[in-house]
């Protein structure tokens, strides 16, 4: 009986493994019915009074993210690299969006003060927006490609490796 | 304003009381096995500093949280300005981080009172059991100390938090986890017994007789968790519903199954010096999936609506997930030898197979619970495919299972020792089974056509049958003794509390059964939209909308709708509400209710005008819902009434 003892722990190692393998999946990864369709098309008024629209940005990379001032932490940890993404890829044709959703004005503006933003920010104040992408929490981030198409939809905070990967593919596409 | 210094210094307690753990463990052990009780007077004196470091940083986390220090990350992160006193201490576990603070004072708390009991009852297993708790405290001193540290800090400090998850800000929600973590870190004693047993290579019955209460508490503990669990998810989700099988559920109820398995197959041991292997097996698996539910829950491997970050805490738990079973089987291994069963199972018509069988059923259900739940996971890895396993699974695999254990329920008190006769199975069963069936017919006549209503039923007529004919001829017996039959039933249950304590229970299980076949059968519900003094009727009820009203709360705004009830005579007026809290994207719902024995009127506020004139109203007739609570009540004082201290034994 006892020859056979060490089976007992060694049964237990599949179970680990495959709760293992867990860390490399992504539950919130749920693909997006919008991933390779064409992107909704938007015009939206930012918070500097300028018309933003979806339309005329076509042949451009474009980063479209979805936020609020009282999504936290996530939505202050990526702000920073977002603003370092944008001063990055900004001469390289690479186009970025803010989109601030459910929010009331006011902490919006504080926040974008906050992190310094300068690329355009715009409300959302009818929701349209966010109903188009089918937004499910912030942040969402979207990257859509020199064709309109969404490639990729980020859920949870971007990183700077992140953001680099997914803009460097896209940059490389000729279209 | 807050002291500055006061995270530094719970910081600095949490440290302290790691490695005072880490030392207590080692000395322990070191002690025992090199026979000095000067190193085991010392960890015992280190399993109270860890107690008492643990409780101060408890205290300085509250602190934290009433004097608002937002430079706190877990305190920003958990509570606002506007969160309302009680709950700015609840919030203490409110999220992860508090809650695993919370989860290692019990444990530190639990290992004191061992201390307290065994340090002179039990010299032998004591220093091992001291050593593995003070292990179990450090692993959890660890998660404190590195991957969710309640004590961050937070730069630049936040005007304000962000407030507590508003689903949270419930009194179930005060009770639920303190329940619910007593249960789990319950199950460390007799699990710590077990492994002391298995050091000294003393695996006969003695771990099992001395952790017997212990056990009771833990899975008393853990299924009053399981039941308020189910209130709060009733009253405050507001889909009329107890319980979803969602990943978070089966955390919890996994290890009461595989518990509530573990609590009937010591008895088997006792009696029959059977299944040594199978009870050690048993308390290794149900301490290893209290470990597993908060891997889950915490880790993110599986998927739960609002958790973005999640760190390295995952990682932290599967590795002493990993350590727990690995280590405990591998000792489990080395005293096979001494684990061979003693008694043989004589026949298939006895006690010992009826506890075997129902052993067998709820292994089965914890295995299926634990497969639905990582199935997910499990089609990831193997064929790349993302998809959920949802509540049909679940009901489809175990509802039979159920069922079968609410027979065996009625059949394992009852039947003989060995080798049932025919006698005793006439004597003890006859009239239950029939009264079974006689239920069963009477409900097919009044027009019950629910056929897996009427087999749960007539189940528990059955099971209810057989405690009565038991309690009745136990009772009948005494009355030759005693002087009335009040004095003969309460002297009986006093001096046989286990037996009786045991049935309490279990009368209490089919109360909770009766509720779930009930509502799940006999609920209705309807949604629509009414205009202003328009009503709409639901099974008897006529709920007319009276109109709307809105109010600003301290840290959320509401709208209430009044609605008018009645079922013939006036029943008074419901306000369910929708409230708006600003860091939530969704209203969250304020479900009214009126509670009643055979069922609840529950209505769930949906859109409205916001001028008042209409509003959508969800009205649903729950029928037998309370019984699941009452079943609770029930259930506590059979559980109260088992760990009584055996008077058969000491006096």
């Amino acid at each position: 009986m006892r020859r056979f003892g060490w089976v007992i722990p060694v049964a237990a190692l599949p179970v680990l493994l495959l709760l293992g393998y867990g860390f490399r999946t992504d539950p919130h990864h749920v693909p997006s019915p919008l991933i390779g369709k064409p992107a909704a098309a938007f015009t939206l008024k930012t918070f500097g009074g300028d018309q933003v629209s979806l339309e005329a940005l076509r042949g451009r990379v474009v980063v479209v993210n979805f936020w609020a001032s009282w999504c936290f932490p996530a939505c202050y940890e990526e702000a920073p690299a977002l603003e370092r993404a944008w001063e990055t890829y900004k001469d390289r044709g690479v186009m970025m969006i803010g989109i601030n959703i459910q929010d009331k004005e006011e902490p919006a503006r504080k926040f974008l003060a906050r992190f310094g933003h300068t690329f355009p920010n715009a409300p959302d104040p009818a929701g349209r927006v966010s109903v188009d992408y089918g937004v499910y929490g912030v942040p969402e981030t979207f990257f859509i490609d020199r064709a309109g198409r969404v490639r990729w939809k980020q859920v949870g905070a971007v990183t700077d490796e992140i953001f680099k990967r997914r803009v460097e593919t896209l940059l490389s596409e000729r279209g | 304003m807050s002291i500055g210094f006061v995270p530094e210094l719970g910081y600095a307690a949490t440290v302290a009381a790691l490695a005072l753990a880490l030392y207590g463990s080692v000395a322990a052990a070191v002690g025992a096995r090199t026979g000095r009780p000067a190193l085991i007077e010392s960890s015992q004196r280190a399993a109270f500093g860890v107690w008492v470091l643990v409780a101060c940083c408890m205290l300085l986390l509250v602190y934290a949280f009433l004097t608002f220090d937002f430079s706190v990350r877990y305190v920003a992160n958990t509570t606002n300005r506007g969160t309302p006193f009680y709950y700015r201490i609840t919030a203490l576990w409110g999220a992860l981080e508090g809650s695993i603070v919370l989860w290692t004072w019990m444990l530190s708390l639990y290992t004191v009172i061992v201390v307290v009991q065994y340090r002179r009852r039990q010299p032998e297993f004591y220093p091992w059991v001291l050593s593995v708790m003070l292990g179990i405290a450090a692993f959890f001193l660890l998660v404190m100390t590195i991957p969710a540290p309640p004590f961050e800090r937070l730069s630049p400090i936040p005007a304000d938090g962000r407030g507590l998850n508003p689903l949270l800000e419930d009194s179930g929600m005060i009770t639920h986890p303190v329940a619910l973590y007593l249960g789990f870190t319950g199950f460390t004693v007799p699990f710590a017994f077990a492994m002391a047993a298995l050091i000294i290579g003393r695996i006969s019955d003695e771990w099992i007789t001395i952790t017997r209460r212990w056990t009771i508490v833990a899975w008393y503990f853990l299924s009053l968790g399981l039941l308020i669990g189910g209130w709060w998810s009733y009253h405050v989700l507001g889909w009329g519903g107890y319980w979803a099988w969602d990943p978070v559920e089966n955390a919890a109820f996994m290890p009461w199954l595989t518990g509530t398995a573990f609590l009937h197959s010591v008895m088997i041991q006792e009696r029959r010096r059977m299944l040594k292997l199978w009870n050690l097996t048993l308390i290794i698996l149900t301490f290893a999936l209290t470990i597993f539910g908060t891997f889950l829950t915490r880790s993110g491997i599986i998927g739960s609506v609002h958790a973005f970050t999640q760190g390295s805490i995952g990682q932290f738990f599967l590795g002493f997930l990993a350590f727990v079973l690995l280590g405990s089987f591998s000792l489990l291994a080395w005293r096979l030898e001494r684990l061979k069963a003693q008694g043989e199972l004589d026949s298939v018509l006895s006690r010992e197979s009826a506890f075997l069988l129902n052993n067998v059923f709820l292994v089965a259900a914890a295995f299926t619970v634990f497969f639905g739940t990582v199935f997910p996971l499990l089609s990831e890895a193997v064929r790349g495919m993302k998809l959920s396993v949802g509540a049909p699974f679940f009901n489809l695999v175990n509802i039979p299972i159920f069922l079968a254990l609410l027979f065996l329920m009625g059949v394992g008190p009852a039947i003989a020792w060995r080798r049932a006769s025919a006698e005793n199975l006439k004597r003890n069963f006859l009239r239950p089974v029939l009264a079974g069936i006689v239920a069963a017919a009477i409900l097919r006549l009044v027009g019950v056509g629910n056929t897996l209503v009427l087999l749960c039923m007539a189940l528990v007529v059955f099971v209810t049958g057989t405690i009565v004919l038991d309690f009745y001829r136990a009772v009948r017996a005494r009355r030759r003794t005693a002087r009335g039959w009040m004095d003969a039933a309460g002297g009986l249950l006093l001096s046989q509390n286990r037996r009786y304590g045991g049935f309490i229970v279990h009368l209490g299980i089919l109360v909770v059964a009766l509720g779930v076949a009930g509502s799940q059968a006999w609920s209705v519900q309807t949604e629509t939209t009414l205009e202003k003094g328009q009503s709409v009727r639901v099974a008897g009820y006529s709920v007319r909308f009276d109109g709307l009203q809105a109010s600003e709360e301290s840290n959320h705004s509401k709208v209430t709708g009044a609605f008018t009830v009645s079922n013939g005579r006036p029943l008074g007026v419901l306000y369910p509400a929708k409230k708006f809290y600003p860091q939530e994207q969704t209203p969250i719902a304020g479900v009214d209710y009126r509670l009643g024995f055979v069922e609840d009127l529950y209505l769930v506020l949906g859109d409205f005008a916001r001028d008042g004139s209409h509003a959508t109203i969800k009205v649903q007739v729950n029928r037998m819902v309370s019984w699941l609570w009452i079943g609770g009540l029930v259930l506590t004082l059979g559980a109260a009434l088992a760990i009584l201290p055996d008077r058969r034994r000491s006096g």
